[in-house]
């Protein structure tokens, strides 16, 4: 069977990006060694005698999640600056949401690698049992990730071709991370405690509609960002 | 500038308006029994909320306005909108802590209203940065377009996370689906405070456009004075 065409055009973007970034595996392993060190600093950073490790635990969880998302979204459209590879890609006869889609998806699958590493890592750092509650909070995570990588990819769009870039992106895109980033570490925090799913349901529905305005929104705006 | 003087004057006007407003809340407007004169900053802090608030949401629309109609005086009375709004929202930031210290007992506390207007003020101040970072005034506009869009999506997702959290923060009294339950008098004090506000935001709206538009005057200007230089 066939895809649709926009569906296949989006892949073609999302595996052009993936396989670039399998080629040379630079900046997933630098991403991935930022949340081991920042997994490290926290680890230092605190008295293990004053404060329990399950009650720091969302924090951690969510502040190390949130600096490696920032950092990792800058290298999507960054890839597309050299050679002025944006322009031959804008005038490939694909749609224009194909292609914010396709950035879209590498970039989830380039900061859910980096969750796959961080989360085991914590649970293991920081003697949390993970294992219990891992569907669970694999809802939250992806359900977080999916919300505020689609505003971070929207921006990065706009962000890549200015000055700070870097700096300008994380200070536009942290006030739009930091809801989801609420509601996210509080329903981390019930489930790691091991309360039931359903005391978590309202979160896990403010995350849901996040998420669907905010990947509409992105879709209408993206050719805003983009076109001449 | 005809614009310029119009703003200058209904700002004027305003700020004289909001001293006789002034007069009236603290001589003749009764004072509210449990919290004495602290309750007097509430006819300043909830007029400039509420427009810190309605000028995200007018340049959420004046950008999607202008990514239809490419009109670049929608783009300029978002920029400006944005930056009063700015203004306001530094209002709503210095007033609270003075009201909370002798209410509540701390200048600051981490309650979902008081955050999220901090929001507020970040959303404006990464506006402004985006503005400014960009260079080319025909991208500028859209990109400002883009991200006032975005701010304008996620005030509501703040505002209905305010009723999901247990929060310090009085709950509206005025703007509430049942009606007002404040004394008439002062309701009288607090609806002639948001009509002054109201002048204000439009006197500071007309005066920054009439500004950025002298400016993109210039900068056209400019432009051409140096294609003949080089020509």
């Amino acid at each position: 069977m066939r895809l649709p065409e926009p569906l296949r055009h989006t892949w073609a973007v999302a595996s052009k990006d993936l396989l670039i970034e399998f080629r040379s595996r630079t900046a997933i392993i630098s991403a991935a060694m930022f949340v081991v060190l920042v997994l490290l600093v926290f680890t230092f950073a605190r008295d293990p005698t004053a404060v329990a490790a399950i009650d720091l635990a969302p924090s951690i969880l969510w502040v190390t999640l949130t600096f490696a998302a920032v950092l990792a979204l800058n290298r999507a459209f960054q890839l597309e600056l050299e050679n002025q590879a944006l322009d031959g890609l804008l005038l490939a006869p694909i749609g224009r949401s194909s292609i914010y889609l396709g950035k879209l998806i590498a970039n989830l699958l380039f900061v859910g690698t980096v969750e796959l590493i961080g989360v085991p890592l914590l649970a293991l750092f920081f003697n949390i049992s993970v294992w219990p509650y891992a569907a669970p909070l694999a809802l939250v995570i992806v359900l977080a990730t999916v919300g505020f990588v689609s505003v971070g990819t929207l921006f990065s769009a706009m962000t890549v071709r200015t000055r700070v870039s870097e700096l300008l992106l994380a200070v536009l895109v942290l006030p739009f991370m930091i809801p989801p980033l609420m509601w996210a570490a509080r329903a981390t925090g019930p489930l790691l405690a091991g309360r039931p799913l359903s005391d978590i349901t309202g979160w896990l529905k403010m995350l849901a509609a996040y998420d669907i305005v905010f990947v509409g929104l992105a879709l209408l705006l993206f050719p805003a960002t983009v076109n001449e | 500038m005809r614009l310029l003087r119009a703003g200058r004057w209904i700002t004027g006007i305003a700020l004289l308006l909001l001293a006789g407003v002034y007069v009236r809340a603290l001589a003749y407007t009764p004072m509210e029994r449990m919290q004495g004169m602290a309750q007097k900053i509430f006819y300043l802090h909830v007029p400039a909320a509420i427009w810190a608030e309605t000028a995200m949401i007018l340049v959420g629309l004046a950008s999607v306005f202008y990514l239809f109609l490419k009109d670049p005086r929608l783009d300029r009375f978002a920029a400006a909108s944005a930056e009063v709004g700015t203004v306001f929202a530094c209002v709503i930031l210095t007033t609270g802590p003075i009201w909370g210290k002798p209410i509540w007992g701390t200048w600051w506390s981490w309650d979902a209203r008081l955050t999220l207007t901090l929001f507020l003020f970040l959303l404006y101040m990464g506006y402004m940065l985006l503005r400014g970072a960009v260079s080319d005034p025909g991208e500028r506009a859209r990109f400002a377009a883009v991200l006032g869009i975005c701010g304008m999506v996620l005030v509501p997702f703040i505002h209905f996370s305010v009723y999901m959290f247990r929060t310090l923060h009085p709950m509206p009294i005025v703007l509430k689906p049942s009606t007002p339950s404040l004394p008439p008098v002062m309701l009288a004090t607090w609806l002639m405070s948001l009509g002054v506000f109201s002048l204000l935001y439009v006197g500071f709206v007309i005066q920054r456009y009439a500004l950025s538009y002298l400016r993109e005057q210039l900068e056209t200007l400019g432009e051409v004075g140096r294609g003949k230089g080089e020509g």
